[in-house]
């Protein structure tokens, strides 16, 4: 459906995106990832045909970006970051105007309009104005203006950002509800919406595309090394020496001391494939007390975060 | 056609939303007939020719006041970015947005119907000169909306397209004058008269409709559209 070839964007001297090119099914939710400042913005931009790439192009729903922006600008529908809006207009004219711009026929526009209406729950604020809505019913009217010609592809740009956690549960459902018929992209720099939302994730640091797979996909190629807590009550100087002649353990670090007890924070090599039993073993064998055992997996904030600082 | 429709019926629309265009229009109305009527009982005379003459140094700040805000508030709310990934081409987001600001200058200028109609109520004017003065005024003024919009397309500031938009209608008002062509090199002066706004607003406001006149402000109002149309293609650079 998107289909992404070596796009190239450079403001001057500054490079927004370097090289980049994936693709996106039909149906499917991509998380586009990445640090401000990353490149998202800049592709979203070139994608929705507002300004084209330095070199590369993209053909979406079988258009190409460069030759035939406008067929692709009608088979899209688009929320910009920050959700700018026409502020002096009452939502019900906003939307009707769009819905003109969009050519819907004027027989089906009415309706159209009310669909909107009704998905987005807009019905308390039809006549108000646009600039005095609250954040939250802004991105709704947003969200309702990209979906009234009812496109393909819908392309969204930090759709939950500075809502409420309310407002942002409701968004994610909304965009869960829509993804299962339509192909969306939506950016975030917010981690547990990737893995609550998106079929697919792309990371993009510094213009450049450094991962991209399912949600699980990735947590499974960055596993690594395991993280494993544990809260012991023994004597502090023997832990540590027991701690650090294990070959299992890379490396522990004291974390807190809680009443006689130290937790202790472990890196556990990749070869050792059950660490909570050892642990437990060599606890048994020295007679300590083991108060706490807690394995943790790689977030998918942890591999954003080793991802995006390497170098 | 459509679409150009639906832009220019939302901008036109838009200058109605705020209390500021009907300050405008007010303004605009209390100044022009304040200057006519100020001396018109007194000079005894039953035609326009002042209140046409002075329209050019009026719409010299009411015209950059209809249009700065028209790209540069887009611009700044970032709304351009909406606009212009719907499937519109670029000039008819231009043609729409012009149509919507010369609509607004048409009705200003119908809204000083009351001074033909005071005039003719008072005297017996000739109709010609008048005819010709507001299809004068409505070329200038169009000159400037056309200008003013293509400033306001470059900026996202309206305060700096507004005083721009003066400055640079302020020079073609004046660079056809003769204080100014006095003051160039002999070569100069017919490219100089041509260029400005003075000699071909007169002879179309004494009620001689020239083609040439007519020619220089269609050239003029569609230089600027297409400088507009091409600065709000710069973002593709």
């Amino acid at each position: 459906m998107i289909e992404v070839k070596n796009l190239t964007k450079r403001y001057g001297m500054t490079v927004a995106a370097k090289d980049v090119s994936f693709t996106v099914n039909k149906g499917e939710v991509l998380g586009f990832l990445g640090p401000n400042g990353a490149g998202k913005t800049t592709t979203m931009k070139i994608l929705t045909c507002f300004m084209p790439p330095t070199s590369g192009t993209a053909n979406i729903a079988g258009f190409d970006i460069l030759e035939d922006s406008l067929e692709v600008r009608k088979r899209i529908g688009y929320l910009p970051e920050n959700t700018p809006l026409y502020t002096d207009m009452k939502v019900e004219d906003y939307l009707s105007f769009i819905a003109q711009i969009r050519c819907i026929p004027k027989s089906s526009r009415k309706e159209r309009i009310k669909k909107m209406i009704g998905v987005c729950n807009l019905q308390s604020v039809l006549k108000k104005d646009v600039g005095e809505l609250s954040k939250g019913f802004k991105q709704r009217v947003g969200l309702a203006q990209a979906m009234i010609h009812d496109p393909q592809i819908l392309i969204l740009d930090e759709p939950t950002s500075g809502l409420d956690p309310n407002q942002i549960i409701e968004i994610r459902g909304l965009i869960k509800e829509l993804g299962k018929q339509k192909t969306i992209i939506l950016s975030t720099h917010i981690l547990p919406e990737v893995s609550a939302t998106c079929d697919r994730v792309i990371i993009i640091n510094e213009g450049k595309l450094v991962a991209s797979g399912t949600p699980e996909e990735l947590q499974d190629s960055a596993q690594g090394d395991s993280i494993l807590y544990a809260t012991i009550q023994a004597e502090k100087p023997e832990i540590e020496k027991v701690l650090s002649r294990a070959d299992y353990i890379k490396e522990h670090k004291f974390i807190e001391q809680i009443d006689k007890s130290y937790r202790y924070k472990m890196i556990i090599a990749k070869s050792e494939t059950n660490p909570g039993e050892s642990i437990f073993k060599l606890a048994l064998d020295k007679g300590w007390i083991l108060s706490e055992i807690h394995k943790e997996s790689m977030s998918l904030e942890d591999i954003f975060l080793k991802l995006t600082r390497e170098k | 056609m459509g679409i150009i429709f639906a832009i220019f019926k939302k901008e036109f629309r838009s200058y109605f939303v705020s209390p500021v265009a009907y300050v405008m229009i007010t303004i605009f109305l209390i100044v022009s007939n304040w200057l006519f009527f100020n001396t018109y009982f007194l000079d005894k005379e039953a035609s326009m020719r002042l209140f046409i003459a002075r329209l050019p140094w009026i719409f010299l700040f009411f015209v950059p006041a209809v249009t700065m805000r028209v790209w540069a508030e887009e611009k700044k709310l970032g709304t351009i970015e909406l606009l212009m990934t719907l499937p519109i081409k670029d000039f008819e987001a231009v043609i729409g947005k012009f149509l919507s600001s010369f609509g607004f200058l048409v009705l200003c200028l119908l809204l000083t119907f009351t001074v033909p109609a005071t005039i003719a109520y008072t005297g017996n004017p000739d109709w010609g000169p008048i005819i010709g003065g507001y299809l004068g005024a409505l070329l200038m003024g169009t000159a400037y909306l056309s200008l003013g919009l293509f400033i306001s397309s470059i900026t996202e500031n309206q305060i700096i397209a507004f005083i721009l938009s003066i400055m640079i209608s302020f020079a073609f008002l004046i660079i056809g004058d003769n204080f100014v062509l006095y003051s160039v090199p002999d070569f100069f002066v017919p490219v100089f008269e041509y260029i400005g706004f003075g000699s071909h607003f007169m002879s179309i406001s004494r009620g001689v409709i020239d083609s040439r006149d007519l020619v220089y402000y269609f050239s003029f109002i569609f230089f600027f559209l297409f400088l507009n149309i091409r600065s709000i293609e710069s973002r593709k650079w």
